[in-house]
């Protein structure tokens, strides 16, 4: 009987593992095809899809244009995120529960309606279409989070630790230089991190407010509009590589202060 | 006499609706060591805070060394307070640490660091000085955090229950390590405590707090002794409470009417007032020779050996609500079930206004 | 608690106003501008509620929200039966040591771009793509099946996501458990059956409720999934309001479908939110 039970979980697990990496793996094979198109059979491993997409100016500069939008727009996250979660923790403040509701709230839209309304908004005000309007929408949607996670990780102990500082008499400049952000730095890389793969990954906001010069996932987008292609799968297993960079960093900080 | 190194003068606050201080004054002499003892919002850590700067008081002075500190900041003022957590900065190393307050006066690399050295040598720690935090005992870390506070020569060291997080064994060791490092930097410390054990081994001025209120302070002995009100006499020690009626005073004695009949001590008190006899454990005889107050007869209803003594309680047959709390010596034979008979001497009996 | 020390007033609010401002600025400013838009009349701009009322009245527009509701649904229920045998596994079958691995590998396409892994499926489920080659080479069916461009396309790209984050929610509830519920369970006499059923599962409805939650609100309101596998046969709500803005430029119309969409989301949440609540009590 529980043998039975053991093996059943064995397929079972299996079984969810092999739907969960069906799409990724063939993704990755049909990337090294050698043919023209991502099918049966496999005719590679070839390289040139990757030649391809790296010769492709279009997507090259698609590429760096995500990485400045996710890291500048990330830094403005963790920025405001941590001024704001310190202004909160440290002080008493006149409907401070409200005010910090209305911070977390956009966490609780999908990305097309704050993408709608950027979109409406900019529109009335005459501003154009491009990837700082992308960036300021990422910062909408990844604010809230740093926010929660520096919030969260302001206890009463990191309090203490920074009366303790100003009881030696370092001015408040010191104690956020030298105190609060050395000892916030892990909920501030995870914050950091978080919002690095959600903005490198975001379609609709771009897609809505960048026109000319736009993000990779919109490129991307536009390849499919060429049905079945190599190329895209090369391009799709190179963002994934980057993800997977971004989440192994991520993992890593967040060991490293568990060991800490 | 001099002027008081630190001088609370009717100092009251309020968080919100909630009076924690009610009208507290309180004088602290140099190189004194002061515990400020008290049950769980009895004001002791409020007033703490207040004397370190953090809380400004809602009304009332505060002066140290004769200037107004009331509303300086922490930083601006001669106090250093050890916090309870001790708050030592995670990613600093101790040396680090114990040299922050040197760095924000601007003190050199050299100094600051021969200077930490000697004030972890000062508390055992020399060989530490490039851990971190989190790789020392919390004893060690209580010592970094004392360190850390010494260093930079406060006028007054205040301590907010710094022995809270240690255990039974390590925290009575610490005790003693305090004190001596208290005598030797000659620093006045102000320590909040609701441990009286810790209180009576430590202090040489004992602060009793209750309800936002001062109820007695004095050196350890005479508020154990002679304690002023009847919160004193049960929060410092255990007593038995004997509720009487005073009578007419006669040769600097009062005659009070018990439940035990009229027991006559050395005291003072206004005729008719409603009073409280405390009994220390230690003072209430069982057996042997009589004391020349009789209490009746009782029976043990429970006996706790306690290593040293044994601590008995007693039932009066008189009234069975009525319970003694005495001590008897540890080879003593009393046990559950035996009735004994209660005496005590006048003059260890403590009267307290009720 | 009263911080004495500080500058006053001024600094908090210096620290909290720059977050505040961005979120008033382009979160509640755009909310608004949405909804004033969605009152006026696409040409000319005079005031009205016919985007509203076309919504109510134009039946294809009624289909796409129930299509929308009915992939919701579905979406949700099938990520839950099939996550949370696969959570549990992974919680109580799988070596404590290897743990660790065994999530992190489950959940390791969640990284691949959103626009990516729609495309990864429509490689796998197309016309000539890997399930009908592997079928008809292995003489099960003559004829490629049509799987793309169908809404069982779109709600196995959907199940693929949601599997992996309610696997992440509903392993963490699980570790969570303190073991001694499940000792106290079984001293009390329940078999592992009745333990399940009794204990564990009443005590992890917390966050397979806030999964689906996610799940709703994330399903819902998205627009690459149906629009690379289910193709235009079949519109769900999110592809409507993306066709009045690329193909008319109707903005109004757009607003408007855009707040039908988040009123129901919002339905949705103060439905979760009572039910986790009579959880809790």
């Amino acid at each position: 009987m529980r043998a039975a039970v053991r093996l059943a979980a064995w397929l079972y697990a299996i079984a969810v593992y092999g739907f969960i990496f069906l799409p990724v793996v063939v993704l990755i094979l049909f990337s090294l095809q050698a043919t023209s198109f991502p099918i049966p059979p496999f005719t590679g491993p070839s390289l040139r899809w990757y030649q391809a997409v790296l010769s492709d100016a279009r997507l090259t500069s698609a590429l760096v244009n995500s990485l400045l939008v996710a890291v500048l727009s990330s830094l403005a996250c963790v920025t405001l995120g941590f001024l704001s979660a310190w202004g909160f923790a440290r002080f008493a403040l006149p409907g401070s529960a409200l005010l910090r509701g209305l911070i977390t709230l956009p966490l609780t839209v999908s990305y097309l309606i704050i993408g709608m309304g950027l979109l409406v908004l900019f529109n009335w005000a005459g501003v154009p279409k491009s990837l700082i309007a992308a960036g300021v929408g990422h910062v909408v949607i990844n604010l809230p989070l740093c926010f929660a996670i520096i919030y969260s990780q302001m206890g009463d102990h990191q309090i203490n630790i920074e009366r303790a500082a100003r009881d030696l008499g370092a001015p408040e400049w010191k104690v956020l230089l030298m105190i609060t952000v050395p000892v916030m730095a892990p909920a501030i890389f995870a914050g950091f991190f978080l919002s690095m793969t959600f903005s490198w990954d975001e379609f609709v906001i771009s897609f809505l407010l960048t026109r000319f010069e736009t993000t990779l996932p919109v490129e991307i987008w536009n390849l499919l509009r060429s049905g079945l292609n190599p190329k895209t799968n090369a391009v799709g297993s190179l963002v994934f590589a980057v993800s997977i960079v971004l989440v192994v960093l991520f993992e890593l900080t967040l060991l490293r202060r568990k060991t800490a | 006499m001099s002027a008081p190194l630190v001088d609370i003068r009717n100092v009251s606050h309020r968080f919100g609706q909630l009076a924690v201080l009610k009208n507290v004054s309180l004088a602290i002499e140099p190189g004194s060591y002061t515990i400020l003892l008290g049950p769980s919002g009895s004001g002791k850590t409020t007033l703490l805070s207040i004397l370190g700067g953090f809380v400004t008081p809602s009304e009332g002075k505060v002066f140290i060394r004769g200037a107004d500190c009331t509303a300086v900041p922490p930083a601006k003022r001669p106090t250093t307070t050890v916090f309870q957590d001790y708050a030592l900065f995670p990613h600093m190393s101790v040396g680090k640490n114990v040299g922050f307050g040197l760095r924000m006066q601007g003190v050199d690399g050299a100094t600051r660091a021969a200077k930490a050295r000697e004030a972890l040598a000062l508390v055992g720690l020399a060989a530490s000085f490039d851990k971190k935090p989190h790789q020392l005992s919390g004893g060690q870390r209580q010592r970094v955090a004392l360190a850390r506070a010494l260093v930079i020569e406060p006028a007054v060291l205040l301590l907010d229950e710094p022995l809270g997080a240690l255990d039974l064994k390590l925290r009575r060791q610490m005790q003693d390590e305090l004190k001596a490092i208290q005598k030797r930097v000659g620093t006045a410390f102000v320590h909040v405590t609701h441990d009286q054990e810790e209180a009576m081994a430590l202090a040489d001025h004992c602060v009793v707090m209750n309800d936002g209120r001062i109820e007695d302070e004095g050196p350890p002995e005479r508020v154990y002794a002679r304690p002023k009100t009847r919160f004193s006499a049960t929060f410092m020690g255990e007593s038995t409470i004997l509720a009487g009626k005073a009578g007419e005073m006669r040769d600097g004695r009062v005659a009070v009417a018990t439940k035990f009949g009229p027991i006559s001590l050395p005291a003072t008190s206004p005729v008719g007032a409603t009073v409280a006899l405390a009994i220390r454990p230690e003072h209430l005889i069982l057996a042997g020779a009589k004391g020349d107050v009789a209490l009746g007869t009782a029976r043990v209803s429970d006996v706790v050996f306690q290593g040293s003594f044994k601590r008995v309680l007693a039932t009066s047959a008189r009234d069975p609500a009525f319970q003694f709390i005495a001590k008897a010596p540890a080879p003593a034979t009393v046990q559950a079930g035996d009735t004994v008979a209660v005496s005590c001497n006048a003059q260890d009996i403590i009267l307290l206004a009720d | 608690m009263s911080v004495a020390g500080t500058n006053g007033r001024a600094l908090p609010w210096a620290l909290v106003t720059p977050a505040l401002a961005w979120t008033l600025l382009f979160f509640v400013l755009p909310f608004i501008a949405m909804g004033l838009s969605s009152l006026t009349a696409h040409e000319g701009g005079a005031l009205t509620l016919a985007n509203y009322s076309q919504f109510f009245t134009n039946p294809s527009y009624w289909r796409a929200m129930v299509n929308s509701l009915e992939v919701t649904a579905t979406v949700t229920v099938i990520s839950i039966v099939l996550a949370y045998p696969f959570a549990w596994i992974l919680a109580e079958q799988v070596p404590e040591r290897w743990q660790r691995l065994a999530l992190m590998l489950a959940v390791l396409p969640f990284w691949t771009s959103y626009v990516v892994r729609s495309y990864s499926w429509l490689l796998v489920l197309a016309q000539n793509g890997v399930i009908n080659r592997a079928l008809t080479s292995a003489g099960l069916i003559a004829e490629p099946l049509q799987l793309a461009n169908t809404r069982l396309a779109t709600v196995t790209g959907f199940v693929h996501f949601f599997v992996m984050l309610l696997t992440l929610t509903i392993f963490a509830n699980l570790k969570q458990l303190s073991p001694s519920y499940r000792k106290a369970a079984a001293d009390l006499g329940a078999g592992p059956v009745r333990t399940f059923l009794h204990v564990v599962l009443p005590l992890t409805l917390p966050g397979i409720m806030v999964g689906a939650f996610l799940t709703v609100v994330l399903c819902i309101g998205d627009y690459i999934t149906p629009q690379i596998l289910g193709g235009n046969n079949e519109l769900v709500m999110p592809q409507l309001v993306m066709m009045q803005i690329g193909r008319r430029g109707d903005f109004p119309l757009a607003s408007a479908l855009s707040i039908i969409l988040m009123a129901v989301v919002t339905v949705a949440y103060l439905a979760c939110a009572r039910w986790l609540k009579i959880e809790r009590a």
